[in-house]
């Protein structure tokens, strides 16, 4: 699987999600600068986390508009994988690829710590790997990570299973439902708050989240 | 030139009398203002030069000193580190001016070619029992997680005292890590007349004039709030942008030499870069980058404004430099070019309005301080009338409770190397094209200091070696953040010259090189003087990351060991540098040897919070039977230096034994991890005893229940 790892000035975790594609997962990955156009070739795009544009004016506000996130919309809609997390999901939704969008924390506090994630549907291509219902640990750090949407959008994420992700067990951020990712309706883009990258190798505390990159790696 | 203007600026009469001199002539005002910021103490360190000196260079790893930032070479690698004070700016702004003191050293660390990959923040503070003091504290954490998290360096230790000494004047100090390959070092100099001086990064403006000789060189007077336009405003984004600009730039190979802009901003950069080169470099103004119009030459010259960097660049190969700052949105211009005449020349418009030898400028003059040894009160011991509840005591005090409630606000896993938690002693981190990895600390007991400078400062050193060891980390080098009081009062000069006293000999003693460091004087206010606070940031070098250890009790049924000897407490710890040295070196050969499941220091609070700590972060109870021959109080909280706690696996005990024995340490087998308790009992008689969970809920609750929900922003 060709991995792309998108690069907005400010982005943080790009080197990170480009090491565990390319050194862990041991796959084909390159960096796209964030004016580029061209996504061919690539099977999966990352956008990563950070503070893309500063998060000034908003988190993720001023990112899709960068150029390339029309290029990833055309590969979205063209069937191809695109994973948010963290800084990205809330470009994602930005950019309306996801509906809802991520408000401050509850606590008005960044938050850095290894969490619970429940797997709401492990009949997702990221989660296939896993049970439902199963706990995965892997750490958020983020200080926007409450996930709000409107009740109509609610009831259209539980209709169509798009709640892949919930915290199991405290909410650290406020978000509703506890959720901590979702997917569009189609499947193919998911956005989640807590950094797989982060919990991809043993040195580092779990190993937990390389089960989504296993269930990426099926299809 | 009338005395009220270089007064002002913070020159003495006889530092003016002396440029005159040196110039033969009256400087202009905008040279004026450049002698005014390079012979501060905060760049020139004209108070305290003569002590540095001291410091040993070389150690037991090959050293690099003598640039902006300092560090060590293992196994091919660089490892840069320095620490800089960002007191009171903090005092006055504390979200900006702990946010700047953020970015100025991440900007050191870059500077030299290396990635930065972690900070520490080692902070002091008044008590949380008064509205001034915890909006200090809230800022100045708000400060370091607003620039931190987003400059995407994670922020991965530290420490935080409070004591009524630094109501009027927090320490703010930052230490930073940075890596690269040996080969890849950059230089802080210009070189080859004919090439060019590039400015890159933001716009000047008016922020921070003065901030370096004015701030940071006088002690606060009341209505220190006049003072905030002095602060400088940090943008993390761009500070972002500039590392991976900068980076991208010393990869081509056609940078001669970089220098950040912090501290006197241009002024420094320039006339330092031309020093260091022996060269000498002609600067016009009017093409400097500026964010407002309007502003004086000398504003420009003084000014503080953040994230900015001079570059000196080969002569034709300008525009690629450029090309790759203006890729990552910033500003790049070229702004000047090197001459071989050893002179500062900086023009506006047609005018030269500074003309000077750039020697000079960095050969700030060195003064004798008079120093006295004031008189201290010995320390007196009350004795707890019960134990447990004194242990309880104990956690909930901001200085020992955990600070989770402040690291957890830092994002300390970006970049994937924390391989040892915040939380401990050290943290240590992992370098992914090794298998080798570095641990990192920051320490200084400086009530300690207070009572005794020399062996303060001593212990302030063993204690950031034993943090190290107890990882598993060969404690490597030192930076510093020497934090003391009005130099001009000869008490107040005593304690900062027997503190480095004490760190000189202590590091001589130890093999460790001092690679760089930062001094910062005149920490006190109409309130009073700060105690004594030599911060000391410490690298060890974990040889194999495999090897790593941490401070939790792992498993029960695992024997508690006590390394090193109980004293009878005095309130003072005295220190002996060869039993310590004894102790942590039978420490790190068990843990090499992969004998040891968990290993703490022993520190605030003695063996019973070293316990209660192991016990809390493992979430596991813990049985003892001590038998000492010392007092109770002193065994359970005495202070005492060179003691680690460890745990093994039972089947261990032979091999450890013989280590200990080796290295001639006293050792003690004081119990067995287990259960749901701390209990701690002396020939069979109860001392103490308590649950894990209660415990744990003090320790974790401390600092947060001491702010209110508004302050926290936490619902309860």
């Amino acid at each position: 699987m060709k991995f792309g790892v998108i690069v907005f000035p400010g982005s943080n975790c790009d080197q990170d999600c480009y090491h565990v594609a390319k050194n862990v997962l041991k796959q084909p990955t390159k960096y796209v600068w964030h004016q580029e156009t061209d996504l061919s070739g690539l099977d999966c795009v990352i956008l990563p986390g950070g503070f893309s544009y500063g998060d000034y004016l908003r988190t993720g506000a001023i990112a899709r508009f960068s150029p390339v996130m029309e290029a990833v919309k055309k590969f979205a809609d063209s069937g191809k994988y695109v994973i948010g997390i963290c800084n990205g999901f809330q470009v994602l939704t930005e950019a309306g690829l996801l509906p809802g969008a991520l408000h401050r924390n509850r606590d008005l506090h960044f938050i850095c710590r290894h969490i619970e994630l429940k797997v709401a549907n492990n009949k997702t291509a990221f989660t296939s790997a896993c049970k439902t219902g199963q706990t995965l640990n892997i750490p958020i750090a983020h200080g926007e990570g409450n996930y709000t949407c409107d009740a109509a959008t609610l009831k259209e994420l539980k209709k169509n299973k798009q709640i892949v992700f919930t915290y199991a067990g405290e909410n650290p951020n406020g978000s509703l439902q506890s959720i901590a990712g979702i997917c569009n309706k189609r499947g193919n883009v998911l956005g989640m708050m807590p950094h797989p990258e982060r919990a991809s190798e043993a040195a580092l505390g779990s190993v937990d989240g390389m089960m989504i990159w296993r269930s990426l790696l099926k299809r | 030139m009338e005395k009220k203007v270089y007064r002002e600026l913070g020159l003495t009469d006889a530092e003016f009398e002396r440029i005159v001199k040196t110039l033969d002539r009256e400087p202009t005002p905008t040279e004026t203002a450049m002698f005014s910021v390079e012979w501060s103490e905060h760049c020139g360190y004209p108070r305290s030069r003569k002590y540095l000196r001291l410091f040993p260079q070389k150690g037991k790893y090959e050293s690099l000193v003598g640039e902006d930032a300092g560090g060590i070479v293992y196994d091919g690698k660089a490892i840069i580190f320095k620490a800089e004070s960002h007191n009171h700016p903090s005092q006055v702004e504390p979200r900006q001016g702990a946010a700047t003191g953020v970015g100025g050293i991440i900007r050191d660390i870059f500077t030299t070619g290396a990635r930065p990959i972690a900070l520490l923040d080692s902070l002091r503070f008044g008590p949380l029992d008064n509205p001034l003091n915890k909006f200090i504290f809230s800022g100045v954490i708000d400060g370091i997680q607003f620039y931190g998290n987003c400059v995407g360096v994670p922020t991965v230790g530290g420490e935080i005292y409070f004591d009524e000494a630094y109501a009027g004047n927090c320490l703010v100090n930052v230490m930073c890590v940075g890596v690269c390959e040996r080969d890849e070092i950059a230089r802080a100099r210009a070189q080859g007349p004919g090439n060019s001086i590039i400015y890159a990064g933001s716009k000047t403006g008016r922020d921070g004039i003065g901030g370096c000789s004015v701030l940071a060189s006088s002690e606060f007077a009341a209505g220190e709030c006049e003072k905030r336009p002095t602060v400088q405003v940090g943008d993390p984004f761009t500070e972002k942008c500039l590392i991976e600009a900068t980076l991208e730039a010393l990869k081509t190979g056609l940078v001669v030499g970089i220098k950040d802009m912090g501290a006197a901003g241009l002024t420094c950069s320039s006339a330092e870069m031309a020093a260091a080169g022996g060269v000498g470099v002609d600067v016009d103004l009017d093409k400097v980058p500026l964010r407002e119009t309007g502003m004086e030459p000398w504003e420009i010259m003084m000014s503080e404004s953040q994230e900015r960097q001079l570059l000196c660049v080969q002569r034709g190969k300008e525009q690629a430099i450029l090309d790759i700052f203006h890729k990552w949105g910033l500003e790049a211009e070229v702004v000047g070019f090197v001459t071989e005449k050893k002179q500062v020349v900086i023009r506006s418009g047609d005018k030269i309005v500074a003309n000077l030898p750039a020697d000079e400028l960095a050969k700030a003059p060195i003064y004798e301080m008079a120093f006295e040894k004031p008189k201290t009160e010995k320390p007196k011991v009350k004795k707890p009338a019960n134990n447990s509840r004194h242990l309880l005591k104990l956690l909930a005090d901001p200085n020992i409770a955990s600070k989770k409630w402040v690291y957890e606000q830092y994002d300390h896993m970006v970049q994937l190397n924390t391989t040892v938690y915040p939380g401990g002693d050290a943290t240590v981190l992992r370098l992914k094209d090794k298998d080798w990895g570095i641990a990192v600390t920051t320490d200084c007991n400086a009530r300690y200091c207070q009572l005794d400078p020399y062996i303060g400062a001593q212990i302030a050193v063993s204690e950031a070696m034993r943090n190290l060891v107890v990882t598993g980390a060969d404690p490597a080098a030192v930076t510093d953040c020497l934090n003391f009081a009005n130099p001009e009062k000869p008490d107040r000069f005593y304690m900062f010259k027997s503190c480095v006293e004490g760190i000189a000999d202590a590091c001589k003693f130890y093999n460790l090189p001092v690679v760089s460091g930062n001094v910062s004087l005149y920490n006190e206010s109409p309130r009073g003087p700060i105690l004594p606070t030599p911060m000391i940031g410490m690298v060890g070098i974990v040889k194999h990351i495999n090897q790593r250890c941490s401070a939790p009790f792992k498993e029960k049924g695992d024997l508690i060991i006590l390394l090193g000897e109980t004293k009878t407490w005095t309130g003072m710890p005295d220190i002996d540098l060869k039993v310590e040295a004894k102790v942590q070196k039978a420490c790190l050969e068990a843990i090499q040897l992969g004998l040891v499941k968990s290993a703490h220091d022993l520190s605030e609070g003695g063996l019973a919070v070293a316990l209660a700590e192991c016990c809390i972060l493992g979430k596991i109870g813990a049985s003892l039977n001590l038998n000492e021959p010392v007092d109770n109080n002193s065994l359970l909280f005495g202070e005492g230096q060179s003691r680690i706690l460890i745990t093994i696996s039972p089947d261990n005990i032979f091999p450890l034994s013989d280590i200990a024995m080796l290295n001639d340490v006293p050792f003690q087998i004081l119990g067995k991890v287990g259960g749901a308790l701390l209990s701690i009992f002396k020939k069979q008689k109860k001392l103490l005893e308590l649950p894990v969970k209660k415990m744990s809920d003090t320790y974790y609750h401390a600092i947060p229940n001491l702010l209110t929900p508004a302050e926290t922003g936490e619902k309860r």
